[in-house]
Protein backbone atom coordinates (compact mmCIF):
# COMPACT_ATOMS: atom_id res chain seq x y z
CA UNK A 1 0.00 0.00 0.00
CA UNK A 2 1.24 3.33 -1.02
CA UNK A 3 1.80 5.97 1.88
CA UNK A 4 -1.05 8.30 2.60
CA UNK A 5 0.74 11.11 1.32
CA UNK A 6 3.17 10.03 -1.45
CA UNK A 7 1.14 12.17 -4.16
CA UNK A 8 1.14 16.19 -4.19
CA UNK A 9 -2.98 15.85 -3.37
CA UNK A 10 -2.09 14.37 0.10
CA UNK A 11 0.42 16.41 1.16
CA UNK A 12 -1.73 19.18 0.17
CA UNK A 13 -4.33 17.65 2.04
CA UNK A 14 -2.00 17.49 4.49
CA UNK A 15 -0.05 20.99 4.89
CA UNK A 16 -3.92 22.61 4.87
CA UNK A 17 -4.78 20.24 8.08
CA UNK A 18 -1.61 21.44 9.73
CA UNK A 19 -1.69 24.54 8.95
CA UNK A 20 -5.26 25.28 9.55
CA UNK A 21 -5.74 23.13 13.18
CA UNK A 22 -2.14 24.95 14.33
CA UNK A 23 -3.36 28.39 13.14
CA UNK A 24 -6.66 27.81 15.08
CA UNK A 25 -4.76 26.83 18.33
CA UNK A 26 -2.29 29.53 17.98
CA UNK A 27 -4.97 32.27 18.14
CA UNK A 28 -6.18 31.08 21.25
CA UNK A 29 -2.76 31.50 22.41
CA UNK A 30 -2.12 34.29 20.93
CA UNK A 31 -5.69 36.21 23.15
CA UNK A 32 -3.70 35.16 26.25
CA UNK A 33 -0.12 36.65 25.77
CA UNK A 34 -1.73 39.55 24.45
CA UNK A 35 -3.86 40.09 27.43
CA UNK A 36 -0.80 39.25 30.02
CA UNK A 37 1.49 41.70 27.61
CA UNK A 38 -0.58 44.74 27.92
CA UNK A 39 -1.56 44.19 31.41
CA UNK A 40 1.53 43.10 33.33
CA UNK A 41 4.44 44.09 30.29
CA UNK A 42 5.71 42.29 27.72
CA UNK A 43 9.56 41.10 28.96
CA UNK A 44 8.03 38.50 31.17
CA UNK A 45 5.16 37.44 28.91
CA UNK A 46 7.96 37.02 26.24
CA UNK A 47 9.95 35.13 28.67
CA UNK A 48 7.01 32.62 29.24
CA UNK A 49 6.12 32.40 25.46
CA UNK A 50 9.48 31.67 24.49
CA UNK A 51 10.46 28.84 27.40
CA UNK A 52 6.95 27.05 26.46
CA UNK A 53 8.24 27.47 22.35
CA UNK A 54 11.54 25.91 23.87
CA UNK A 55 9.63 22.80 25.97
CA UNK A 56 7.05 22.36 22.78
CA UNK A 57 10.49 22.01 19.97
CA UNK A 58 12.06 19.59 22.55
CA UNK A 59 8.75 17.39 22.48
CA UNK A 60 8.57 16.95 19.02
CA UNK A 61 12.35 16.64 18.20
CA UNK A 62 11.87 13.91 21.26
CA UNK A 63 8.80 12.16 20.38
CA UNK A 64 8.69 12.31 16.60
CA UNK A 65 11.60 10.54 15.05
CA UNK A 66 11.21 8.13 18.10
CA UNK A 67 7.26 7.44 16.59
CA UNK A 68 8.93 6.59 13.25
CA UNK A 69 11.55 4.16 14.00
CA UNK A 70 10.41 2.63 16.96
CA UNK A 71 6.52 1.87 16.09
CA UNK A 72 5.26 -0.73 13.22
CA UNK A 73 4.05 1.34 10.66
CA UNK A 74 -0.01 -0.53 10.55
CA UNK A 75 -0.07 0.00 14.33
CA UNK A 76 0.66 3.61 14.08
CA UNK A 77 -2.01 4.35 11.61
CA UNK A 78 -4.37 2.27 13.82
CA UNK A 79 -3.84 4.25 16.72
CA UNK A 80 -3.01 7.88 15.42
CA UNK A 81 -6.11 7.00 12.82
CA UNK A 82 -8.04 6.52 15.93
CA UNK A 83 -6.62 9.70 17.92
CA UNK A 84 -7.62 11.52 14.71
CA UNK A 85 -10.76 10.63 14.27
CA UNK A 86 -11.80 11.62 17.97
CA UNK A 87 -10.32 14.76 18.03
CA UNK A 88 -11.59 15.58 14.41
CA UNK A 89 -15.36 14.74 15.78
CA UNK A 90 -14.85 16.95 18.83
CA UNK A 91 -14.02 19.43 16.30
CA UNK A 92 -16.65 19.40 14.11
CA UNK A 93 -19.25 18.59 16.37
CA UNK A 94 -18.65 22.07 18.02
CA UNK A 95 -18.22 23.67 14.49
CA UNK A 96 -21.66 22.32 13.13
CA UNK A 97 -23.60 23.08 16.44
CA UNK A 98 -22.07 27.01 16.03
CA UNK A 99 -22.71 27.17 12.44
CA UNK A 100 -26.49 26.12 13.00
CA UNK A 101 -26.81 28.67 15.29
CA UNK A 102 -26.91 25.94 18.65
CA UNK A 103 -23.84 26.71 20.83
CA UNK A 104 -22.25 30.32 20.99
CA UNK A 105 -19.36 31.51 18.89
CA UNK A 106 -16.27 31.51 20.06
CA UNK A 107 -15.40 34.97 21.07
CA UNK A 108 -11.88 35.83 21.75
CA UNK A 109 -12.76 39.34 22.13
CA UNK A 110 -14.91 38.96 25.45
CA UNK A 111 -11.97 36.25 26.27
CA UNK A 112 -9.30 38.84 25.97
CA UNK A 113 -11.26 41.30 28.18
CA UNK A 114 -11.74 38.69 30.36
CA UNK A 115 -7.72 37.93 31.02
CA UNK A 116 -7.50 41.34 31.20
CA UNK A 117 -9.86 42.06 33.49
CA UNK A 118 -8.42 38.90 35.97
CA UNK A 119 -4.88 39.68 35.37
CA UNK A 120 -5.03 43.57 36.30
CA UNK A 121 -6.60 42.80 39.88
CA UNK A 122 -2.96 40.43 40.60
CA UNK A 123 -0.34 41.41 42.84
CA UNK A 124 2.54 43.78 41.24
CA UNK A 125 5.79 42.03 40.79
CA UNK A 126 8.24 42.77 44.12
CA UNK A 127 11.16 42.64 41.66
CA UNK A 128 11.73 42.89 37.93
CA UNK A 129 10.09 39.44 37.12
CA UNK A 130 6.48 38.81 36.88
CA UNK A 131 5.89 35.35 38.08
CA UNK A 132 2.29 36.15 37.10
CA UNK A 133 2.63 37.66 33.46
CA UNK A 134 5.63 34.61 33.23
CA UNK A 135 3.21 31.62 34.54
CA UNK A 136 -0.04 32.47 32.71
CA UNK A 137 1.84 33.47 29.03
CA UNK A 138 3.65 29.81 29.38
CA UNK A 139 0.44 27.87 30.41
CA UNK A 140 -1.27 28.91 27.54
CA UNK A 141 1.02 28.79 24.73
CA UNK A 142 1.96 25.47 26.56
CA UNK A 143 -1.08 23.84 26.30
CA UNK A 144 -2.51 25.30 23.56
CA UNK A 145 0.69 24.08 21.92
CA UNK A 146 0.44 20.72 23.77
CA UNK A 147 -2.65 20.37 20.84
CA UNK A 148 -0.30 21.40 17.87
CA UNK A 149 2.36 19.17 18.96
CA UNK A 150 0.01 16.21 18.65
CA UNK A 151 -1.59 17.14 15.59
CA UNK A 152 1.83 17.80 14.05
CA UNK A 153 3.41 14.60 15.41
CA UNK A 154 0.37 12.36 14.52
CA UNK A 155 -0.25 13.56 11.03
CA UNK A 156 3.60 13.70 10.39
CA UNK A 157 4.74 10.83 11.40
CA UNK A 158 2.01 8.68 10.05
CA UNK A 159 2.58 9.98 6.41
CA UNK A 160 6.30 9.98 7.05
CA UNK A 161 6.29 13.55 6.17
CA UNK A 162 7.15 14.95 9.91
CA UNK A 163 9.08 17.83 8.16
CA UNK A 164 6.22 19.10 6.50
CA UNK A 165 3.97 18.88 9.04
CA UNK A 166 6.44 21.14 11.04
CA UNK A 167 6.95 23.46 8.22
CA UNK A 168 2.85 24.25 8.04
CA UNK A 169 2.84 24.87 11.90
CA UNK A 170 5.59 27.23 11.56
CA UNK A 171 3.99 29.01 8.94
CA UNK A 172 0.75 29.05 10.85
CA UNK A 173 2.34 30.43 13.86
CA UNK A 174 4.05 33.19 11.43
CA UNK A 175 0.89 34.38 9.93
CA UNK A 176 -0.70 34.16 13.24
CA UNK A 177 1.43 36.43 14.88
CA UNK A 178 1.88 38.65 11.75
CA UNK A 179 -2.03 38.54 11.75
CA UNK A 180 -2.18 39.80 15.32
CA UNK A 181 0.22 42.65 15.15
CA UNK A 182 -2.09 44.08 12.95
CA UNK A 183 -5.37 43.57 13.94
CA UNK A 184 -4.01 43.50 17.78
CA UNK A 185 -7.18 43.65 19.68
CA UNK A 186 -9.96 42.44 17.69
CA UNK A 187 -9.26 38.90 17.01
CA UNK A 188 -13.11 37.92 16.94
CA UNK A 189 -12.04 39.34 13.34
CA UNK A 190 -10.08 35.78 12.77
CA UNK A 191 -13.11 33.29 10.82
CA UNK A 192 -12.52 31.09 13.74
CA UNK A 193 -15.30 28.60 13.42
CA UNK A 194 -15.14 28.48 9.25
CA UNK A 195 -11.15 27.22 10.28
CA UNK A 196 -12.47 24.92 12.80
CA UNK A 197 -14.67 23.49 10.39
CA UNK A 198 -12.33 22.70 7.73
CA UNK A 199 -9.79 21.46 10.15
CA UNK A 200 -12.60 19.07 12.05
CA UNK A 201 -13.73 18.33 8.20
CA UNK A 202 -9.91 17.53 7.20
CA UNK A 203 -9.21 15.46 10.53
CA UNK A 204 -12.04 13.20 10.35
CA UNK A 205 -10.68 12.21 6.93
CA UNK A 206 -7.55 11.41 7.90
CA UNK A 207 -8.76 9.35 10.78
CA UNK A 208 -10.74 7.54 9.01
CA UNK A 209 -8.28 6.63 6.35
CA UNK A 210 -5.35 5.76 8.84
CA UNK A 211 -7.28 4.11 11.28
CA UNK A 212 -9.26 2.12 8.55
CA UNK A 213 -5.68 1.17 6.85
CA UNK A 214 -4.48 0.56 10.18
CA UNK A 215 -7.01 -2.69 9.96
CA UNK A 216 -6.24 -3.02 6.33
CA UNK A 217 -9.21 -1.64 4.73
CA UNK A 218 -8.09 -1.40 0.66
CA UNK A 219 -9.38 2.11 -0.04
CA UNK A 220 -10.30 2.87 -3.59
CA UNK A 221 -8.14 5.01 -5.68
CA UNK A 222 -5.93 4.32 -2.41
CA UNK A 223 -4.84 7.98 -1.28
CA UNK A 224 -6.95 9.78 -3.41
CA UNK A 225 -9.77 8.16 -1.18
CA UNK A 226 -8.59 11.37 1.21
CA UNK A 227 -10.27 14.43 -0.69
CA UNK A 228 -13.14 12.01 -1.60
CA UNK A 229 -13.68 11.39 2.33
CA UNK A 230 -13.11 15.76 2.68
CA UNK A 231 -16.22 16.15 0.35
CA UNK A 232 -18.23 13.23 2.01
CA UNK A 233 -17.56 14.83 5.60
CA UNK A 234 -18.31 18.05 4.28
CA UNK A 235 -21.86 17.01 2.76
CA UNK A 236 -22.25 15.05 6.03
CA UNK A 237 -21.69 18.49 7.81
CA UNK A 238 -23.82 20.90 5.80
CA UNK A 239 -26.77 18.36 6.08
CA UNK A 240 -26.29 18.73 9.67
CA UNK A 241 -26.57 22.64 9.96
CA UNK A 242 -29.30 23.07 7.39
CA UNK A 243 -31.23 20.33 9.41
CA UNK A 244 -30.57 22.02 12.60
CA UNK A 245 -31.17 25.66 11.57
CA UNK A 246 -34.83 26.35 12.06
CA UNK A 247 -34.19 24.74 15.92
CA UNK A 248 -31.05 27.19 16.18
CA UNK A 249 -33.21 30.13 14.80
CA UNK A 250 -35.15 29.68 17.57
CA UNK A 251 -32.91 29.49 20.12
CA UNK A 252 -30.94 32.26 18.94
CA UNK A 253 -33.69 34.19 18.84
CA UNK A 254 -34.44 33.21 22.87
CA UNK A 255 -31.28 33.93 24.12
CA UNK A 256 -31.36 37.67 22.33
CA UNK A 257 -34.52 38.24 23.96
CA UNK A 258 -33.13 37.00 27.19
CA UNK A 259 -30.07 39.71 26.44
CA UNK A 260 -32.61 42.21 25.77
CA UNK A 261 -31.28 42.75 22.05
CA UNK A 262 -32.95 42.05 18.51
CA UNK A 263 -33.79 38.56 17.84
CA UNK A 264 -31.64 38.43 14.88
CA UNK A 265 -28.36 37.91 15.91
CA UNK B 1 13.20 18.96 54.39
CA UNK B 2 13.81 22.87 52.92
CA UNK B 3 9.73 24.37 51.66
CA UNK B 4 11.45 24.10 48.06
CA UNK B 5 11.94 20.81 48.34
CA UNK B 6 8.74 20.29 49.09
CA UNK B 7 6.96 22.10 46.70
CA UNK B 8 9.10 20.51 44.13
CA UNK B 9 7.98 16.97 45.41
CA UNK B 10 4.36 18.31 45.62
CA UNK B 11 4.99 19.55 41.72
CA UNK B 12 6.30 16.07 40.76
CA UNK B 13 3.49 14.01 42.24
CA UNK B 14 0.46 16.44 40.55
CA UNK B 15 2.70 15.84 37.25
CA UNK B 16 0.97 12.30 36.68
CA UNK B 17 -2.68 13.86 37.60
CA UNK B 18 -1.99 16.93 35.53
CA UNK B 19 -1.09 14.45 32.43
CA UNK B 20 -4.01 12.09 33.04
CA UNK B 21 -6.36 14.89 33.36
CA UNK B 22 -4.92 16.47 29.69
CA UNK B 23 -5.81 13.61 27.95
CA UNK B 24 -8.85 12.39 29.08
CA UNK B 25 -10.43 16.00 28.54
CA UNK B 26 -8.33 15.36 24.99
CA UNK B 27 -9.89 12.46 23.92
CA UNK B 28 -13.01 12.29 26.29
CA UNK B 29 -14.02 15.58 27.95
CA UNK B 30 -17.79 16.10 27.47
CA UNK B 31 -18.31 13.48 24.69
CA UNK B 32 -17.73 10.51 25.13
CA UNK B 33 -20.22 9.26 22.96
CA UNK B 34 -17.39 10.23 20.23
CA UNK B 35 -14.50 8.46 21.72
CA UNK B 36 -17.16 5.18 22.12
CA UNK B 37 -18.90 5.55 18.78
CA UNK B 38 -14.88 5.61 16.94
CA UNK B 39 -13.57 2.90 18.67
CA UNK B 40 -16.68 1.08 18.03
CA UNK B 41 -16.43 1.60 14.22
CA UNK B 42 -12.52 0.98 13.92
CA UNK B 43 -13.51 -2.33 15.64
CA UNK B 44 -16.20 -3.26 13.44
CA UNK B 45 -14.24 -2.37 10.45
CA UNK B 46 -11.51 -4.56 11.52
CA UNK B 47 -13.33 -7.04 12.02
CA UNK B 48 -14.79 -6.75 8.61
CA UNK B 49 -11.28 -6.92 7.43
CA UNK B 50 -11.17 -10.21 8.94
CA UNK B 51 -12.63 -11.54 5.28
CA UNK B 52 -10.00 -10.47 2.68
CA UNK B 53 -13.35 -10.14 0.39
CA UNK B 54 -14.76 -7.74 2.63
CA UNK B 55 -11.63 -5.49 2.91
CA UNK B 56 -13.34 -2.64 0.05
CA UNK B 57 -16.86 -2.69 1.32
CA UNK B 58 -15.38 -1.91 4.82
CA UNK B 59 -14.07 1.29 2.84
CA UNK B 60 -17.74 1.92 2.21
CA UNK B 61 -18.44 1.17 5.38
CA UNK B 62 -16.42 3.08 7.53
CA UNK B 63 -17.98 6.41 6.62
CA UNK B 64 -21.26 5.94 6.95
CA UNK B 65 -20.68 4.90 9.96
CA UNK B 66 -18.90 7.73 11.49
CA UNK B 67 -21.23 9.88 9.86
CA UNK B 68 -23.81 8.35 12.12
CA UNK B 69 -21.88 8.55 15.01
CA UNK B 70 -21.44 12.52 14.71
CA UNK B 71 -25.11 12.78 13.39
CA UNK B 72 -26.56 11.21 17.19
CA UNK B 73 -23.88 13.64 19.09
CA UNK B 74 -25.31 16.26 16.89
CA UNK B 75 -29.01 14.92 17.69
CA UNK B 76 -27.93 15.11 21.31
CA UNK B 77 -26.60 17.80 22.04
CA UNK B 78 -29.23 19.73 19.82
CA UNK B 79 -31.77 18.11 22.23
CA UNK B 80 -30.43 18.89 25.36
CA UNK B 81 -30.41 22.53 24.10
CA UNK B 82 -33.11 24.55 25.74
Amino acid sequence: MLLATTTPTGAVVLGVAVFLASAVEMVEALTIVLAVGVTRGWRSALEGVAVALLVLAALVAAFGPALVHWVPLSALRLVVGALLLVFGLQWLRKAILRAAGLKAKHDEDAIYAEHVAELAGGPEPASGRDATAFTVAFKGVFLEGLEVVVIVITLGTTSHRLGLAAAAAGAAAIVVCAVGLVVHRQLSGVPENAMKMGVGLMLVSFGTFWSAEGVHVVWPGSELAIPVLVAWYGLVAWLLVAALGRRGAGYRAARATAAGGPAHV
Amino acid sequence: MSERTRDLRSAVRRWPGAFGHFWWEFLIGDTPELFVGAVAVVGFVAVLCLWPGLRTVAAYVAPVLVSLVLAASVAVAARRTP
